[in-house]
């Protein structure tokens, strides 16, 4: 009985190595399609399976992410490659259907037909998953699909992304980071409209901060040097930050499984980004504050982040960690409320967890901490007030 | 009817250190495993939150994180005679239950046993003749030194264990421990810091010509990145260990140095809340096919697989293999059967001191922070003018000073109101302690079997232990006692106490988790329940692993050589059993 369990497992994987090797072409095709998938991070909406379902909070009303495995009734199934292109490049659907643009069609209009239909090669392999989702559950008016051509019309304007000054490893990291990559969509700045602005300076959503990412050197990425953004968009982690929450998921679905080369041309690209404003600098007149804070944060923080901000090998540094002095402090008040996971990925498994502090530490507290942790050794950063700590208190319970 | 799940090659019971160890093991090797977890789910930040780990009246008075007796409480009687009577509480040992097992509230003692443990009845029989163990069950595990060495190397770069070598390759290594058996390279982190007691002890230790050295700890002494790329942190001496969880990532446990890679493998599958009844076999009783187990909500389920890993607590295991009928229930009369003999535990003695003058700081502690001397360990020392054969190895560790139970006084002092208060303000910083761990030796009389009257929740006989401490072993702890008496001299103490230990083990008050034997390893399948990689005679496509497997227990903490055991089933599982499945070793 053993016996045979053994080999009817062997036998499988010798004949999947076999039928790997006599079609490379067709695995060629879908390997590229695959590698499009990881760029464009179609998992961190549809699902590791694709079959969506991932609920995406909007200022405008919920939306959930559609099934785009080859399921003809409740997947894509029944899309033709050039319909497939027009919901990538253009927003639109069969039959004229309007997309949201929390389908960042605006970044994947940048995307060459070939790799769009590589893309499409690849999704035709996957399995196809019966799985109806209801996508649209936004708000009147926003619910109505035709207001979409509006807004197209006023903010579908793909700019141009090239730059034939610069070397080619920065225009594969432009193109990687304003196209496929569409780290924009969290990390840019919004209008009323829910259009991204062009600059990469962080931004509120869905409980957290997206952070700065431009070369400015308090709440961005200004003393990373090219090798530590590489190991942070591969691994999750280097020696100035831990990924968790929506970047923990980018991280783990996306980043960790780009080329390398793919990395270093991103990291080329973000150290030349122009920095931003700032964070708006040091907050004064919290000499009371920065006295309660060191005392909270010796009693609750040091054993892991150390006296000295600088954390340790498992644990991230306060210390020029630039979360922590993003303008808005909606990142870490949540991890200190709530606690975060951090990513795990294969080459940094091991994911450490930041525990919830909420139950134990009142606003005023949280507020004294972190406006102690954001002036501190060197990180400067506008102070916190325990509203802000309640509003995003309840903030929390609403959403749990 | 139970509900028939699809066929795995793998199916483990219990996701402790070894039912991690195995699966990741297993896995790794390629095998479809699933893993049944009859406690619930548990990770460092959202269960052993450092915010309030160091609860100690819900952790270590109220003993949040140990097995329920509701879910599986245990028989216990001094010996044959007498009616066993069911533990309603536990008491002198704490079980572990849920993800992580006992090894999430563990101490982190990571010890070898030596050589001559491995070979015990060979060993003292050509030292000190035949005569010399009469009336002893020793044997001889059926795993050498040499075939075992990696394996214990295997587990402390796992854990990251934080120590010094004393013997490398046959090199005596100043600082370590002289007596340990060759190891093939140093501990993977150095020794923790020492506090005061531990260092004053070391001084003294040394003053009367005995050889003190750091004991080998799995809080870890830094940082560390364990082989599977997974990262610990520093031990921050918080002395909230034993009893409780570590909320720091610096004490090894299935959690901290296995499960993040493990978890995320696609070949393995965890399910928690399920509790397995029994291992079910072919019509003939020569094979497992499958394992029986209830879900949180009462569904009972089938998993068949390949192999069977048994992987719960030493106790349990021996438990599920009764209940399974597998193998025969040993028979203390006739000395025949072999599940449930040779159970033994640890037989341990104390010496208190207290001064006038000190600063101890008990509060700086962890869970396995300590000196240790070995002079007295095992056959470390000649027995052939004593009356008794084992040893134990005398360490002063200092675990905490907790508020709750670490309220020392001079004997004599009120038992409470405004003196006791004072006194346990004055005990507190001038009291510390040193004790001896001693080996536990197999008699015929002391076993396990399943209990005539008492049952579980769903109807199954519980374990009965019959145990009392062997005439043997209480000679040895009285000499160790004498022992203590002339280490506690150079000390010049206001106040020394030196505990004695009394025959008719009690099962109220602690004394220790290390429960050993009752499925053990061995040569010879009419004396031992498994052979030498941990695979049972009788019923060969199943594995029973941990300290059941201990022909005896000796002078040491068990967990090291657990990890090791672990190590080396899975091995013999990945590299032999699957390119042959059957009996690993003829019968």
């Amino acid at each position: 009985m053993g016996r045979s369990g053994f080999r009817r497992r062997s036998g499988f994987f010798w004949a999947a190595v076999f039928v790997a090797l006599s079609v490379p072409a067709l695995a060629a095709t879908t390997d590229a399609g695959k590698y499009q998938v990881i760029l464009g991070d179609c998992e961190g909406c549809h699902g590791k399976d694709l079959a969506g379902g991932v609920v995406l909070e909007t200022p405008f009303g919920r939306m959930v992410a559609p099934n785009i495995t080859p399921d003809k009734e409740t997947g894509i199934g029944n899309y033709t490659a050039q319909e497939f292109n027009l919901a990538m490049k253009r927003g639109v659907a069969p039959g004229g259907k309007r997309l949201y643009p929390a389908m960042p069609y605006p970044y994947y209009a940048h995307m060459p037909d070939s790799d769009v239909s590589a893309m499409w090669d690849y999704l035709r392999t996957v399995k196809p998953v019966k799985n109806r989702v209801n996508v649209n559950q936004l708000r009147f008016p926003f619910n109505l699909r035709v207001l979409m051509r509006g807004w197209n019309a006023l903010f579908f304007r793909p700019q141009p992304i090239a730059d034939a000054s610069k070397s080619a490893e920065w225009n594969r990291g432009s193109y990687l980071v304003n196209g496929p990559g569409h780290c924009g969509a969290c990390h840019a700045p919004k209008n009323a409209f829910g259009a991204d602005k062009r600059a990469l300076t962080g931004t509120s959503l869905q409980g957290w901060f997206a952070p700065d990412l431009t070369s400015e050197h308090h709440a961005g990425l200004g003393s990373w040097s090219r090798v530590d953004m590489v190991e942070y968009l591969e691994t999750g982690r280097n020696a100035h930050s831990l990924a968790s929450g929506p970047m923990a998921e980018a991280v783990e679905n996306s980043t960790s499984r780009m080329t390398m080369a793919d990395l270093d041309a991103m990291a080329v690209y973000l150290k030349d980004v122009p920095p931003s404003k700032g964070n708006g600098g040091g907050a004064s007149g919290i000499d009371a504050q920065m006295k309660a804070g060191a005392r909270a944060y010796e009693l609750s923080c040091v054993a892991c982040h150390g006296r000295d901000g600088k954390g340790s090998a498992l644990f991230p540094p306060l210390a020029g960690n630039a979360a922590v002095r993003q303008v808005r402090a909606d990142t870490v008040v949540r991890t200190v409320l709530a606690g975060a996971k951090a990513v795990a990925t294969p080459k940094a498994p091991t994911g450490p967890g930041m525990p919830s502090f909420g139950w134990r530490l009142t606003d005023e507290q949280v507020a004294n901490i972190l406006t102690y942790v954001r002036n501190n050794w060197g990180n400067q950063a506008p102070a916190i007030s325990p509203e802000t700590v309640k509003r995003i208190r309840s903030e929390l319970h609403s959403s749990s | 009817m139970a509900r028939v799940l699809p066929k795995r090659d793998a199916v483990i019971i219990g996701l402790g250190w070894t039912g991690s160890i195995l699966a990741q093991q297993l896995t790794d090797a390629g095998l479809n495993v699933v893993a049944l977890e009859r406690g619930p789910w548990r990770d460092t930040a959202t269960d052993f939150n450092i915010a309030y780990m160091q609860d100690e009246l819900r952790y270590a008075i109220r003993k949040d994180l140990f097995l329920k007796p509701s879910v599986e409480a245990m028989t216990m009687r001094n010996n044959a005679g007498q009616t066993a009577l069911p533990m309603r509480d536990y008491g002198s040992f704490l079980p572990g239950d849920g993800v992580g097992g006992a090894g999430v509230h563990w101490n982190g003692q990571t010890w070898r046993f030596w050589d001559s443990d491995f070979s015990i009845k060979t060993h003292l029989t050509q030292r000190y003749g035949a005569a010399k163990i009469r009336g002893l069950q020793l044997q001889d595990w059926g795993v050498t030194w040499d075939e075992i060495e990696h394996s214990f190397d295997q587990y402390e770069y796992i854990c990251g264990t934080s120590g010094k070598a004393g013997n490398i390759k046959g090199q005596i290594q100043p600082g370590g421990n002289p007596f340990e058996s060759p190891r093939s390279r140093d501990y993977p982190n150095p020794p923790l810091r020492m506090p005061y007691a531990s260092t004053l002890f070391a001084e003294k230790m040394r003053e009367l010509g005995h050889h003190p050295f750091p004991l080998p700890s799995s809080n870890l002494s830094r940082a560390y990145v364990n082989p599977l790329g997974i990262r610990m942190g520093e031990c921050t001496f918080c002395g909230f260990c034993e009893r409780f969880a570590c909320g720091n990532y610096s004490k090894a446990s299935a959690q901290t140095t296995i499960l993040p890679v493990l978890m995320k493998k696609p070949n393995f599958e965890l399910r928690t809340d399920s509790e397995v009844l029994k291992v079910n076999l072919t019509p003939d009783g020569k094979m497992a096919r499958s394992v029986t187990f209830l879900d949180a909500q009462g569904v009972e389920y089938e998993q068949p697989a390949d192999v069977v890993a048994v992987c719960a607590y030493a106790l349990m295991n021996v438990r599920m293999m009764l209940l399974s009928k597998i193998g025969t229930q040993y028979d203390p009369v006739t000395g025949k059967g072999t599940v449930g003999r040779n159970y033994c535990y640890q037989t341990s003695a104390g010496a208190r001191l207290m001064f006038d003058d000190k600063h101890f700081n008990p509060f700086i502690g962890a869970g396995a922070l300590g000196q240790t001397i070995d002079d007295f360990q095992g056959d470390g020392f000649d027995h052939s003018k004593l009356d008794f054969v084992g040893g134990a190895g005398i360490s002063c560790t200092v675990s905490n000073g907790r508020p709750i139970s670490n309220r020392p006084t001079v004997p004599g002092s009120p038992r409470w109101g405004a003196k006791w208060k004072q006194a346990t303000v004055d005990g507190y910083q001038n009291s510390m302690g040193f004790g001896s761990q001693g080996s536990s030796y197999p008699v015929r009389e002391n076993y396990l079997d399943l209990d005539p009257t008492y049952t579980d929740r769903h109807g199954r006989p519980l374990l009965r232990i019959t145990f009392d401490f062997p005439d043997n072993d209480v000679r040895m702890s009285h000499y160790m006692s004498e022992q203590l008496e002339k280490l506690t001299k150079p000390f010049n103490a206001k106040y020394t106490a030196v505990a004695r230990l009394q025959k008719g083990w009690n099962s109220v008050p602690y004394q220790s988790t290390h429960n050993t034997g009752g499925a053990i390893m061995g040569t010879d399948p009419t004396t031992s329940a498994v052979n030498k990689y941990l695979q049972s005679w009788d019923v060969p496509n199943v594995f029973v692993v941990g300290a059941s497997a201990f022909a005896h227990n000796a002078g040491m903490n068990p967990t090291g050589t657990v990890g090791a055991l672990a190590y080396w089933a899975a091995e013999a599982i990945t590299t032999k059993y699957i390119k042959s499945p059957g009996a690993l070793v003829p019968a």
